[in-house]
């Protein structure tokens, strides 16, 4: 055979977004096409590996979907219709920017704007702010809020972006509620290296797929039993005396004494012995402990002393008072692992061998490592000491109305053990620890939305007591979304999953203009999504659109972009510039920081605009002050211009990006700004990385010499230790609030009793909110999603290669469940909830447990979307679990979001379903398809034609 | 005799497919491309690939394990696609091994994937000859590439580095250590093909925990004085008998 291969002209680096893994690439080209795409063997993220979603990211880029042009809804046209016709960019800024401008001169808050699985949040963020609107959050509310409130609340960092295991020196890795997403392919070559290593890794998962597979051991559990598991395994490690009291002692609240005087204002908060100068969003260390050698109260940290964490004692003043410790193991008192049994379907003893591996393994293979560090009281250590147990958790924890407290519970236990920011253990990365909890915050009054003005306060912050909530005075939310209300009042991340349904109802009121950046919130990013549909497309009685005007900005065909009235054709990922900026969710490593840049390898296809320029040009258009001059005149050319010279204030040193500041690009987290930073990063392969003396790699929360230099580099704004809440305040302030204690707000009358119920300091077991409002006999099985590892949400169908691997998808159904309902492999079944039903056809499958059903997500499609054929496989066999699940549950008169009633994360996994085989007379054989169908949608003006033979081969030369 | 094959550890393949996609776009637009899809938008889309991931579960509930097994061409040391080859089309490099088709002498009658006991083997529909895995011949040589680079496109991939590229002939080689140690084995040997390409099975490693170690000498609930010593005022041998 000859070598007949072209030879490569070019290689770009720039950074991969086929997922929100965010690994370097390399990208060769011949003839400016792209021949292929390797990861960067020198980029600390992905080592050289990529996954098979990077490798098609040639598909991505010439795929039919993606949309070329602005687009207009034609005159008389329905909306979900997709019927457009081109207009100009001029045309579409002259639209927006008008009708904007209007919105911001009357009533701010008339505009939201949502976005999906951007990466560039710190600049939403900051457009939101400056047009003066609190309606804005990214998809974190219906993803994984629950995994950074629950933590973040606890040990003040979280998995993935801001925390990992460390399995490089862990012994045993725990992994429960992850599928096969998040962190992707680092964690895949850290599993890989650990297993090689001879680490032993469980898996606890209802369903055994992706990384489950190869787990020493898989624990099949019930969806939305996790806090029970776990609040079993505390109760087991602390019965057995398996708890790392030292590290309890010195860097938890463990030894805080609680007030226990019921008829106090101060019942159930730590004692203090004096009121701290400054306030500020940390920990005054003004809390007392009970000294065993003295038998007294003593501050706590005091130098030879040493508290008791069990046990009851009596101030001189005659307040009873407890550690927390002792609350928390008079909390787990009656969770058994056989009461845990019969919750999450996993026997007893087996709870309990989990409980002893972790506690021996933690306890009695300790690592000590020969760096010496100080702590935050002055303390030197000649070592960093560790205990290997790692664990990782995400959504299958999170996606439950219960799932704040299963994490809090997951945290603690993590704490117990000892493994907080220390080898073997889970470990932090920047910006991350931050305080508990972080200093961000929202207004607190609707008079931070003024016409014409930026926002008095953050979008989306972090409230630390009732008075931190975003309402007004009569208690009622400021957000369309409700967050930051009594509702749901430490929705950290917003919840898009009820913008539609509260717009559109007019509660708490009515918007105009909905712009939303790439999310298919008419599709699998949604809820209840027929309903969803029809809310869309609803009129009022004078045949205006109930929610007035809807734009929405995206590189590629879709459900959602069918409802818009305004289509805003964005660019791929190697078309444009971006930043993964210290300000939004680097991808900082273990070691120290690090962030990056896209650099455009290609040029825009078509009159793809990316959104940051859409955004950047608005902004001057609207006269956001950020983005224009003193004489209002625009302030930065282009986003690339923007990234450079903006900071966040006038010689603040900070932007967005953090390597290669200072005139000369000599400086690094702060620094005047660098005209040649994008050069730099480009010539280093996009990406910064500052490792961190070895002094600050561990103890973070604690260490005096990280913190301190977090403080200097304005990472922190306080370099106070961050002690871990095993009992949290927080939680009990909104309690408090709740029994009519104290001078902050109170909640409504309404909600009194939800909130005292969830807002309660240590992490409680409770059935799912759905599971409660359902008859369970009727509805007995659980159903679940997992996101395939060669698919992004709804992203991939439109790829000619990713679409091979999952065409269509399937109920799995544990086969002894399927059987007994007479249900053989591929046939077509119904699963019904209350809510609703769907067709779909069932795969049997002994990886599931007997109570558990799942399917893949978003690979079910809408006819036509995506530009696939009406008669894909995607739209006539895949289907859509969504139309099952509801985005509200019944709440007293009214309803409520179905979401954690702590931090509003959508309770996706809580549904309850029946299946049954879809009976002969229903359909003609032979012509089944899922079910709901819709209206095929029809290609849009500007996208290619769909091939019906493609061989591609890069250049064209063959 | 170099003989190249890979080594596919099972005991970390996640089933991604990054193999799966790495290796058609190398290969579409490289020396053994194009590979065809058709209807790629549309119903039951369907293309050429020399690398697929099979997914199966093997057991019964609780007791399940879920096996992602990538399959290529094996490239057999006795390959019987290259004897039922008519033209000669099919056939096995002396100098490294590996089992190619020279497309200019296929007629695409398909003896060969009927022959292959492993299913390796593909009809590319559009140029009607028959596709199947190269070991990235037109990268392992390439001296323009980084040497890092020259191997598979799917070994470079691998986000588990669960494929092994190599000389199985030689003994000190990576893939031979890895082989023998491992407990690396081909597929179906009974068929006497000798597969280059070989496996390596999951491994399970398991705790054992020494009931001792539950009763701990250091237990913390000692300090908190809830594991107390007897107080000295409590009956005992010695109020009772003075033997």
């Amino acid at each position: 055979m000859s070598v007949s291969t072209p030879s490569v002209q070019e290689v770009k680096k720039t950074t991969c977004y086929m997922c929100a893994c965010r690994c370097g690439i390399r990208v060769h080209l011949v003839d400016g096409q792209v021949r292929y795409i390797d990861g960067n063997p020198d980029h600390p993220l992905n080592q050289g590996v990529i996954c098979a979603k990077g490798s098609s990211g040639i598909m991505k880029q010439y795929s039919p979907a993606r949309l070329t042009r602005p687009l207009l809804r034609k005159p008389g046209s329905e909306r979900g219709a997709g019927e457009f016709e081109p207009i100009s960019w001029e045309q579409a800024f002259s639209i927006l920017s008008e009708r904007l401008a209007k919105i911001r001169a009357t009533d701010p808050k008339k505009f939201a704007l949502f976005t999906g699985r951007d990466q560039m949040q710190a600049l939403t963020g900051l457009f939101a702010r400056q047009f003066g609107t609190p309606n804005y959050a990214a998809h974190g509310g219906f993803c994984s809020v629950n995994m950074a409130a629950g933590m973040i609340y606890t040990i003040g960092g979280s998995f993935w972006e801001f925390g990992g295991p460390d399995l490089d020196r862990a012994k045993l890795f725990v992994m429960i509620g992850t599928a096969e997403d998040h962190h992707s392919n680092p964690l895949k070559i850290a599993i890989s290296k650990f297993k090689r290593d001879g680490g032993r890794f469980v898996s606890i998962n209802p369903v055994r797929t992706g990384y489950s597979a190869i787990a020493d051991e898989w624990v099949p559990i019930r969806p939305g039993t996790d806090g029970a598991l776990l609040l079993a395994i505390i109760h087991e490690i602390i019965a057995q005396g398996l708890y790392d009291r030292d590290f309890l002692v010195r860097y938890t609240n463990a030894g805080q004494l609680v007030n226990l005087d019921e008829k106090s204002d101060e019942f159930g908060m730590f004692l203090r012995t004096e009121v701290p100068e400054e306030e500020g969003c940390f920990d005054p260390q003004n809390k007392l402990w009970w000294d065993r050698a003295t038998n007294k109260p003593v501050i706590t940290h005091t130098e030879g002393c040493d508290p008791f964490l069990l046990g009851e004692f009596r101030l001189a003043d005659g307040t009873p008072v407890k550690p927390s410790f002792q609350l928390l193991q008079e909390r787990v008192k009656d969770y058994t692992p056989e009461w845990a049994e019969g919750l999450t379907g996993i026997p007893a003893e087996t709870i309990k061998r989990l409980a002893y591996e972790m506690g021996v393994t933690a306890r009695d293979h300790q690592i000590e490592l020969p760096i010496a560090w100080t702590d935050s009281w002055g303390k030197e250590h000649d070592t960093v000491t560790g205990n290997p147990v790692a664990f990782h958790a995400m959504r299958g924890l999170a996606a439950h109305s219960n799932g704040f407290h299963s994490i809090r519970a997951l945290a603690i236990l993590m704490s117990l053990l000892g493994t907080i920011d220390r080898p073997g253990g889970f470990r932090h990365k920047a910006p991350f620890p931050r305080p508990i909890p972080p200093c961000a915050k929202t207004p607190n009054t609707p008079l931070a939305v003024q016409p014409n003005h930026p926002l008095d306060g953050m979008a989306l912050g972090w409230p630390a007591e009732p008075d931190d909530l975003f309402v007004d005075e009569d208690g009622k939310p400021v957000r369309i979304d409700k967050a930051f209300s009594w509702e749901y009042p430490l929705s950290v991340h917003g919840l898009m999953h009820n913008v539609i349904t509260n717009a559109w109802r007019g509660d708490p009121y009515r918007i105009d203009t909905l712009l939303i950046f790439m999310a298919n919130m008419a599709w699998n990013s949604t809820m209840n999504t027929v309903e969803v549909r029809k809310m869309l497309n609803d009129k009022d009685e004078q045949g205006e659109y109930k929610i007035p005007f809807i734009a929405v900005c995206d590189a590629f065909q879709s459900e959602m972009t069918a409802f818009a009235d305004l289509v805003l054709p964005d660019t791929t990922y190697l078309e444009r510039h971006d930043v993964m900026s210290m300000l939004d969710r680097p991808i900082s490593e273990f070691d120290g920081p690090v962030d990056s840049v896209r650099i455009p390898v290609l040029a825009p296809t078509g009159e793809c605009k990316p959104f940051q320029e859409v955004l950047i040009e608005l902004g001057a258009r609207l006269k956001l002050p950020v983005f224009v001059r003193k004489d209002g005149t625009r302030k930065y050319r282009d986003y690339p211009d923007f990234i450079t010279n903006y900071e966040t204030e006038p010689g603040s040193g900070i932007g967005f990006l953090a390597g290669w500041r200072g005139k000369g690009g000599e400086k690094f987290m702060r620094g005047e700004p660098n005209p040649r930073q994008w050069e730099m990063y480009a010539a280093n392969n996009c990406v910064y990385h500052h490792v961190l003396p070895r002094s600050y790699q561990y103890m973070r929360n604690w260490n005096k010499g990280y913190l301190e230099w977090s403080q200097r580099s304005r990472i922190t704004r306080y370099a106070e230790p961050i002690l871990i809440h095993l009992y949290s305040e927080v939680l009990q302030k909104f309690r408090l609030a709740a029994q009519g204690k104290g001078i902050t707000r109170k909640p409504p009358e309404h909600l009194k009793q939800r909130i005292e119920t969830y807002f309660d300091p240590l992490p409680f077991y409770f059935d799912p909110l759905e599971v409660q409002a359902t008859d369970t006999h009727k509805y007995p099985l659980a159903a679940v999603t997992q996101r395939p590892m060669a698919m992004y949400h709804s992203w991939d169908s439109q790829n000619a290669w990713l679409r091979q691997i999952h065409a269509h998808n399937y109920l799995f159904i544990n086969a002894r469940t399927a059987r007994l309902a007479g249900i053989a492999d591929d046939d077509w079944i119904w699963v019904e909830s209350q809510w609703g039903r769907v067709r779909c056809m069932a795969r049997h499958s002994e990886a599931v447990e007997p109570g558990t059903v799942w399917t893949w997500n978003a690979i079910g499609k809408a006819a036509g979307a995506w530009n696939l054929t009406p008669d894909a496989n995607e739209s006539k066999l895949g289907f859509l679990l969504n139309h099952v699940i509801s985005e509200e549950l019944p709440e007293g008169e009214g309803r409520i979001s179905n979401s954690d009633p702590v931090t509003g994360q959508a309770a996706w996994y809580d549904v309850r379903v029946r299946i049954s085989k879809v009976s002969p007379g229903e359909t003609a054989p032979g012509l089944q398809t899922s079910s709901p169908q819709f209206e095929p949608l029809q290609p849009y003006p500007g996208q290619e034609e769909r091939k019906s033979l493609w061989n591609f081969f890069a250049g064209g030369r063959k | 005799m170099t003989q190249l094959a890979l080594v596919i550890d099972l005991n970390v393949c996640v089933g991604c497919h990054a193999c799966v996609t790495s290796c058609k776009e190398w290969n579409t637009s490289g020396q053994a491309g194009p590979l065809s899809d058709f209807d790629p938008y549309g119903a039951d889309p369907t293309g050429t690939f020399f690398n697929r991931v099979q997914t199966f579960e093997v057991g019964e509930f609780p007791n399940t394990e879920t096996v992602h097994f990538p399959k290529s061409c094996l490239h057999c040391e006795e390959p019987p696609c290259v004897p039922v080859c008519p033209t000669g089309a099919s056939y096995k490099r002396a100098e490294d091994g590996i089992v190619l088709v020279d497309y200019d002498k296929c007629i695409g009658c398909k003896y060969c994937s009927w022959a292959c006991p492993y299913g390796a083997r593909e009809i590319d529909e559009k140029q009607k000859v028959m596709k199947k895995c190269t070991l990235c011949v037109d990268r392992i040589y390439d001296t323009a590439l980084a040497e890092r680079d020259r191997k598979p496109a799917c070994v470079l991939a691998c986000p588990t580095s669960a494929r092994l590229f190599g000389d199985v002939h030689d003994p000190e080689s990576e893939v031979s250590v890895a082989i023998r140690e491992g407990g690396g084995y081909p597929l179906m040997p009974e068929w006497g093909t000798q597969p280059a390409n070989h496996y390596l099975p999951r491994r399970k490693t398991k705790l054992r925990i020494h009931e001792d170690e539950l009763v701990r000498a250091d237990n913390p609930l000692k300090v908190d004085g809830k594991l107390p010593k007897p107080a000295k005022a409590e009956p005992s041998l010695d109020d009772v008998t003075s033997w």
